[in-house]
């Protein structure tokens, strides 16, 4: 199994406040990987430290490293442009651009280049079939993105962040805002997106954690708490905190 | 610590029907006894007639079971509890059919004088309750030593079979006319050997319940 990202003695301040811990873990390539954990305790700010959105916040200082295909990306001479294309996000609200649902695919293939009118047609096509959403908006790929469903706008984010074609996709609580109808149309397409790229999400759904990923990892107070397969973490977790939390006994 | 009112609320419910129907399995094994000993066959008619009620209890609690499963979606060590309750109470269900085997016995033996006094095989009975009783306090008391405890009386139980089987065959042996009795006490006393072991199986579910594996020992 290759390992995407190797994770060692990472810490995070906010200023004087201490966001992650100590945090050593793995993440292997073209698995699914779901982050659980109380609100806080640092889930979004370590999904961020993947692809160095971090960066962007002023008083953010990290220690420790992250190695993403054996290179450190905090090494001085990391492309941090080439870092965030291979690295893609997808949010917890569905955020398309106030364009059309053709221009929300082009809009990241334009900035890295691709001009070729024919070349951004297949990439529209291509993703939109990617997330199953080709069918229900290829009628109406120059019509406003925020005409879409919650559902559908959400796959469209998801379409935007494989236009660029990158390797792993950092999910946000990418459902929590659609109904379950639109939330399993996502987790059926996230076993598909799995064969081709590696996925971390972060998700405060048990079941939905379950469901879908490989390997679990519970983050209490900025710390990693307990990583490991996903059906051991939800039948027989090792920590007893872990179960706690998955029982709805604290959290 | 957050509450989990609803939760443990019917958690206790289907615990409490698991106590009850351990009671009624634990009067069977008792009655079914007293029943041959006592060659009484009325009783062995109602044991017959009211293994039907342990058949419902089962049923009722696998369907609570199955709906707290679906609207509680249970995980971890609740989630264990709920798959080894569904398992006991087939266990117990089955324990039920075991007596009303017994008490089927006891109408055979209606019209005939026993060739001997039972000894054993009453002893072997009381044992193979109590186990029963046992394992499901052990269980819903969360009481790994005393599940452990019962899993090994088993080999006393055991060991009271090999017993009866030798005295029994000793007896054939002796008299071949005694052949006929001799085949039926032994498996009535195969019958709470295999009651017994059912509550061995009780016993490994408590440890699945709280350890997450089957190590007896
Ligand atoms: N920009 C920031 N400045 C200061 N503190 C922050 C900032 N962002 C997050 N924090 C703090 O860091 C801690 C971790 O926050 P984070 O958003 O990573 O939690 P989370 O696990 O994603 O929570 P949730 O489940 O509610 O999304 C929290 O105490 C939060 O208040
Ligand atoms: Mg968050």
């Amino acid at each position: 199994m290759e390992t995407k990202f190797e994770i060692e003695k990472l810490n995070l301040y906010y200023g004087t406040f201490q966001a992650l811990k100590e945090i050593d873990m793995s993440i292997y390539g073209n698995k699914i990987t779901a982050l659980i954990g109380p609100s806080g305790c640092g889930k979004s700010t370590f999904l961020r430290t993947l692809n160095r959105m971090n960066d962007l916040i002023q008083g953010v200082k990290i220690e420790g490293m992250i190695k993403f295909d054996r290179e450190d990306i905090y090494g001085k001479d990391y492309d941090i442009i080439e870092l965030r294309k291979k690295v893609g996000m997808v949010f917890q609200k569905p955020n398309p651009f106030p364009k059309t649902i053709y221009e929300n695919i082009v809009y990241g293939p334009k900035i890295h280049g691709e001009k070729d009118k024919s070349t951004l047609d297949h990439i529209v096509e291509q993703t939109l079939k990617e997330v199953a959403l080709w069918e229900e908006v290829k009628d109406r790929l120059h019509k406003p993105a925020l005409g879409l469903s919650g559902g559908q706008q959400q796959r469209l984010c998801i379409a935007r962040c494989l236009a660029v074609e990158p390797e792993v996709i950092l999910m946000d609580e990418p459902t929590s805002a659609l109904d379950p109808v639109a939330t399993s149309k996502i987790e059926g397409l996230l076993e598909e997106l799995a064969e081709k790229y590696t996925i971390v999400i972060v998700t405060h759904n048990m079941q939905q954690a379950g469901r879908v990923s490989d390997y679990t990892s519970f983050f209490l107070n900025g710390k990693v708490i307990e990583t490991d397969k996903t059906e051991v973490i939800f039948s027989n977790p090792a920590n007893k905190k872990t179960e706690d939390y998955i029982t709805g006994r604290f959290g | 610590m957050a509450a989990r009112p609803q939760m443990d609320h019917e958690m206790s419910i289907i615990t409490n029907d698991l106590l009850e129907m351990t009671g009624l399995v634990e009067e069977a094994i008792r009655l079914a006894i007293k029943s041959l000993t006592e060659k009484d066959s009325e009783l062995a008619r109602n044991i017959i007639n009211n293994d039907e009620e342990i058949d419902d209890l089962e049923d009722s609690i696998k369907d609570k079971c199955l709906k707290f499963l679906a609207t509680q979606q249970p995980l971890a060590g609740d989630l264990r509890y709920m798959i080894s309750i569904m398992q006991m109470v087939r266990d117990l269900e089955r324990i039920g059919d075991h007596c009303e085997d017994i008490a089927k016995y006891t109408l055979r033996f209606e019209n005939e004088e026993y060739m001997k006094q039972l000894i054993d095989i009453p002893r072997m009975a009381e044992m193979a309750a109590k186990m029963v009783k046992n394992a499901i306090d052990a269980f819903v008391n969360r009481d790994l030593r005393l599940a452990r405890k019962v899993w090994k009386a088993d080999e006393e139980v055991d060991e009271l079979f090999r017993n009866i089987y030798d005295e029994l065959m000793g007896m054939v042996d002796q008299d071949a006319s005694r052949a006929n009795q001799s085949v039926m006490f032994l498996f009535i006393a195969a019958h709470l050997e295999r009651i017994a072991d059912y509550a061995t199986n009780i016993c490994e579910e408590t440890v699945f319940t709280m350890e997450g594996n089957y190590e007896m020992e």
